[in-house]
């Protein structure tokens, strides 16, 4: 129903629009930067490196915030510089600065190549990097058909204060944000495996969250527009998400969860939509198969996983059922994980994690490869090679990680229809999963109760608690084709010193039985 | 350009900024310096950086209207085209009726908050560092996985009205986590502070991890329910910086806070917590050295929020603060709650049955009407039986809000830094908190992760 409604209204938004045309134009290497590129390189080999790689990027990020009518933030950066990262003594190095001249290349090579020998003394076993084709000149950009960098900020303020008049039209919405947020990256990569590619990555974020007030009783809630994703797209993308048109619906919603009811602890079959599910995916199946925190690598923040040690997991450990298959990509166009290369300049492949409901791979760099290949006989990278910036250093990072729709034709109407004693979830809400990915907890953005096959009313104050295996072995029906969807998140976390990353989650709508809920209302009451 | 900027090469940096301004008004924010980190994890290190960097924010105005644009190109083109595009951006931008006038000059107490063993923290002293973890841990057949982080560098902050303020500053974090080869057991140890050599030493901490390490390889599992808890301070210090955080002025006179109160208003001098607790910011505190200016330069003083359990600040941005009236008050980069004299270990001593807490992870708001978190303990959690440790327990998950946790205070230890960030490097607040004693601390379930 308000999934529905939604894709209408953004179809119709988007068909209002004129978009200029545009030719993607293939992004441009620049002479001098190609040069500099191939003096650290140089630099860094004459040292003593066995290895370098280096990147150069120049990020736009722009943002734009509203609160009722008027801006709270409207801010535009550019960071610029340059990373050269070194294997010496078998041991990584890595060292940037943000001056790309002749001189500070060759500075910061040797410099990365000196930490390297240092770090080498405090190693064990030296690094080797899974072999990679060359590639001579390659060119990668994402799929947008307008830059949001060309669009007047004052269409962009204009488009967040209609979206906040609508809410607020709604009695009893009395507060409303709104934001716009786009990343434009472009990135020069060589490695001295006789990789130059360059790319242009976009990434966009529309938002908008609406909060009612009871005073006289002192409660409040709020909707935000959970069904807008985070995408690897342009202003296009602001246009077809329409929070204008949608806003009305979000603040209703938000005053009609003020006097909800509040939901009765115990089990319940969920059924949850794809914009709720991607980030259920994202942390109780996507973190786990990462196969640095398996190895142990992420153990003093991110965690490990509990999907370990792999010989114990590939092919042996039972996730879900039959029809679960968990895809890792870097392809879907419009994805936030997208990319021609990855930043070990492997191009990703697309590939099976969970098969029929068994684990059967996980995320890897080069410099991960070695350790699986006895296992999974592959040799090659999978391409999930991510640093936030040019002044970070890159290491493993998710790729797109889906659950792949089902072979039948099933809705999410199908699925309510199906279900006797349930809820059924929308958007996502609060989340906290343990450093192993074995427990979680999840809130979400509107409930409604689900009783005979019918939706007979609005709940508050669920969230559904889980172990992981027991959770997706729980899962009896999935949608289909037809209901897949992509969701995704601006801003996960990772790494030490943290780093953040974009990835979209496509998932069909899917249903879990008898899963345990709780009333965080009443201070996380147990079912 | 020297790794960070001195204060007359940050004061010439912001001239030659706000010389090419147009603008009614312009603000320059400066920032420079060095961040270095060296991980490990299985024994050895894994991967190191270190990057150099120095970057503008400038914002202009016309009247109400105001834009920012950031740039790390400082030569006098790049610092042309951030003011020209900010300009651009704020005439374009509608007004901003809650924009204040640029702050005028101040002379501004410095806050010596720069360390020289800091800076000098390079590839070489952090392996050092690295290898007193990873041998001791090795000695003991046990894993070690950590970070040793430090940044030094300089900030400024100046305007066309004549203000400039300079705060130079290190920080250094080590933390580190010890398992057991087979993944039952897990320990974790941690200190921050400006100075490294204030911060807790690395061998030190390897042993307290190797400790934990040690003492959890067969936790029992317990029963969730409410369990009266020795927060260590670390887990204490991951709880109070919710409730330092929500000590928001606007959010609770506008309805939208657990401050809040029925029928409009905040709750300033009332009682919220039990009357021990005091929670303070002072960037002058030798544990804290944090800025003495807000991001647009503004003084920050000392200030006590919560004194013997009364409400007696709310944080007020200056709009806010004009707007009811009052003194604009910023809070700090840190806190600190006052304790007492009581060690952990005395702590523990007076515990008949209860569980000893290292410290909480992957915490995120339930409710923000009641401050209700959830989140889970972990790296050692373990029952205290007749004062005295016994044994290690389960982690578990807890539904809990540092309010609720300050009014079941049992007692207050002595307080310390600790490292406060989830993540466990620089980033996040100063933090010094005692240890505590609380009862009928919320555990909802049961959690098998290690």
């Amino acid at each position: 129903m308000d999934r529905r409604d939604f894709v209408k209204t953004a179809g119709a938004a988007a068909a209002a629009v004129t978009l200029p045309p545009r030719v993607a134009p293939a992004p441009q290497a620049d002479a001098s930067v190609r040069d500099l590129c191939l003096r650290a390189l140089n630099a860094a080999q004459s040292a003593g490196a066995s290895y370098a790689d280096v990147r150069v990027a120049r990020t736009r990020t722009q943002a734009v915030s509203t609160r009722e009518q008027q801006i709270t933030a409207l801010s535009d950066g550019e960071t610029f510089g340059f990373g050269v990262r070194v294997l010496a003594g078998g041991a990584w190095g890595f060292a940037a600065s943000r001056e790309l001249t002749a001189r500070e290349v060759e500075r910061v090579a040797r410099f990365a190549v000196a930490q390297a020998q240092a770090n080498s003394r405090a190693l064990r076993r030296p690094v080797t990097l899974a072999p990679t084709p060359p590639v001579k000149d390659g060119r990668w950009r994402s799929p947008i058909e307008a830059d949001p960098f060309d669009v007047p900020i004052e269409e962009k303020v204009a488009l967040l204060l209609r979206a906040n008049a609508e809410a607020l039209k709604v009695q009893g919405a009395r507060f409303v944000n709104s934001s716009l947020a786009f990343v434009r990256d472009e990135k020069t990569y060589a490695s001295t495996d006789d990789v130059f590619t360059v790319q242009q990555i976009y990434r966009c974020l529309p938002q908008l969250t609406v909060t009612a007030v009871d005073s006289a009783r002192g409660g409040f809630e709020s909707r935000n527009s959970a069904e807008v994703a985070p995408m690897g797209l342009g202003w296009e993308w602001v246009l077809k998400a329409d929070l204008p048109g949608n806003a009305a619906r979000w603040a209703e919603e938000a005053v009609k969860k003020l006097t909800a009811k509040s939901v009765e602890p115990g089990r319940y079959d969920l059924i949850l939509e794809p914009h709720h599910l991607f980030l259920t995916i994202h942390e109780s199946i996507a973190h786990p198969t990462e196969l640095d925190r398996a190895l142990g690598f992420e153990a003093n923040y991110a965690g490990t996983s509990f999907a370990a040690p792999p010989e114990q997991v590939l092919g042996k450990l039972r996730y879900g059922p039959e029809f679960m298959n968990i895809q890792g990509d870097r392809s879907q166009p419009g994805s936030l994980s997208a990319c021609g290369w990855d930043d070990d300049g492997v191009a990703p492949e697309t590939y099976l994690i969970i098969k029929d409901g068994v684990v059967v791979d996980y995320q890897t760099t080069r410099d991960q490869v070695a350790w699986l290949t006895p296992l999974t006989g592959r040799t090659r990278s999978h391409g999930c090679s991510y640093a936030e910036s040019w002044a970070d250093v890159q290491f493993q990072r998710m790729p797109n990680v889906s659950l792949l729709p089902g072979e039948r034709d099933l809705t999410l109407d199908d699925l309510i229809a199906a279900t006797d004693n349930g809820i059924y979830i929308v958007g996502r809400g609060s989340y906290s999963i343990d450093q192993q990915r074995y427990n979680f907890q999840f809130g979400g953005q509107a409930f409604y109760e689900v009783k005979g096959g019918k939706i007979t009313g609005m709940l508050k104050d669920v969230a559904y608690q889980a172990r992981t295996t027991d959770f997706w072995n729980a899962m009896d029906m999935i949608g289909g084709k037809r209901s897949y969807q992509m969701n995704g998140t601006f801003s996960d976390g990772k790494g030490q010193p943290g780093q953040s990353n974009a990835v979209s989650h496509g998932c069909p709508p899917a249903r879990f039985k008898g899963i345990n809920v709780l009333n965080t209302g009443r201070g996380g009451d147990r079912g | 350009m020297a790794e960070w900027l001195s204060r007359a090469e940050a004061r010439q940096l912001a001239e030659r900024t706000l010389g090419f301004s147009k603008s009614d008004g312009c603000q320059v924010t400066i920032s420079s310096g060095v961040n270095g980190n060296t991980r490990y994890a299985r024994n050895e290190v894994t991967t190191a950086g270190d990057t150099v960097n120095a970057g503008v924010t400038v914002t202009s105005r016309f009247g109400k209207r105001a834009a920012s644009v950031s740039t790390n190109l400082l030569d006098d083109a790049g610092l042309r085209r951030a003011v020209e595009a900010s300009e651009r951006l704020a005439r374009l931008a509608p007004e901003n009726p809650e924009l204040m006038p640029l702050l005028p000059a101040h002379v501004y107490t410095a806050v010596p908050a720069f360390s020289g063993a800091t800076a000098d923290l390079d590839a070489a002293r952090r392996a050092a560092a690295v290898q007193a973890v990873t041998g001791a841990a090795d000695r003991a057949g046990l894993v070690a996985a950590g970070l040793v982080h430090r940044v030094a560098g300089a900030g400024a902050v100046a305007n066309s009205a004549g203000l400039f303020a300079y705060h130079a500053s290190t920080t250094a974090v080590h933390t580190l986590t010890v398992r057991t080869a087979d993944g039952k057991g897990s320990g974790w140890a941690g200190t921050a502070h400006n100075d490294w050599g204030r911060a807790t030493g690395a061998a030190a901490l390897a042993e307290r991890a190797v400790r934990k390490a040690q003492g959890t390889r067969e936790p029992a599992t317990l029963e969730p329910g409410k369990y009266t808890v020795v927060l260590e301070p670390t887990a204490a210090g991951n709880l109070l910086g919710l409730l330092a955080f929500a000590l928001n002025a606007r959010a609770a006179d506008e309805g939208r806070s657990f401050f809040s109160k029925r029928g409009g208003g905040n709750r300033i001098g009332e009682t919220v917590v039990d009357p021990r607790v005091t929670l303070a910011s002072d960037p002058q505190d030798p544990d804290l050295l944090t800025s003495p200016y807000t991001g647009e330069g503004l003084p920050v003083a000392r200030t006590v929020w919560i004194e013997n359990g009364i409400l007696k600040h709310l944080a007020y941005d200056r709009f806010w603060a004009e707007k009811q009236g009052v003194a604009p008050t910023p809070f700090a980069g840190g806190f600190r709650v006052m304790g007492g004299t009581a060690t952990l270990d005395e702590l523990v001593a007076g515990v008949d049955r209860g569980l000893l807490v290292t410290r909480f992870w992957y915490i995120r708001p339930v409710d923000q009407r009641t401050l209700l978190y959830t989140g889970i303990t972990r790296d050692g959690v373990f029952l205290i039986e007749r004062g005295k440790v016994t044994g290690a327990v389960r982690n578990f998950r807890f539904n809990e809000s540092p309010v609720v946790m300050l009014n079941n205070l049992v007692a207050l230890g002595r307080p310390e830094r600790i490292s406060a960030s989830e993540s466990g490097d620089v980033g996040g607040a100063a933090v010094v908190v005692p240890p505590l004693v609380v009862r009928d601390f919320s555990f909802t379930s049961v959690s098998e992760a290690v």
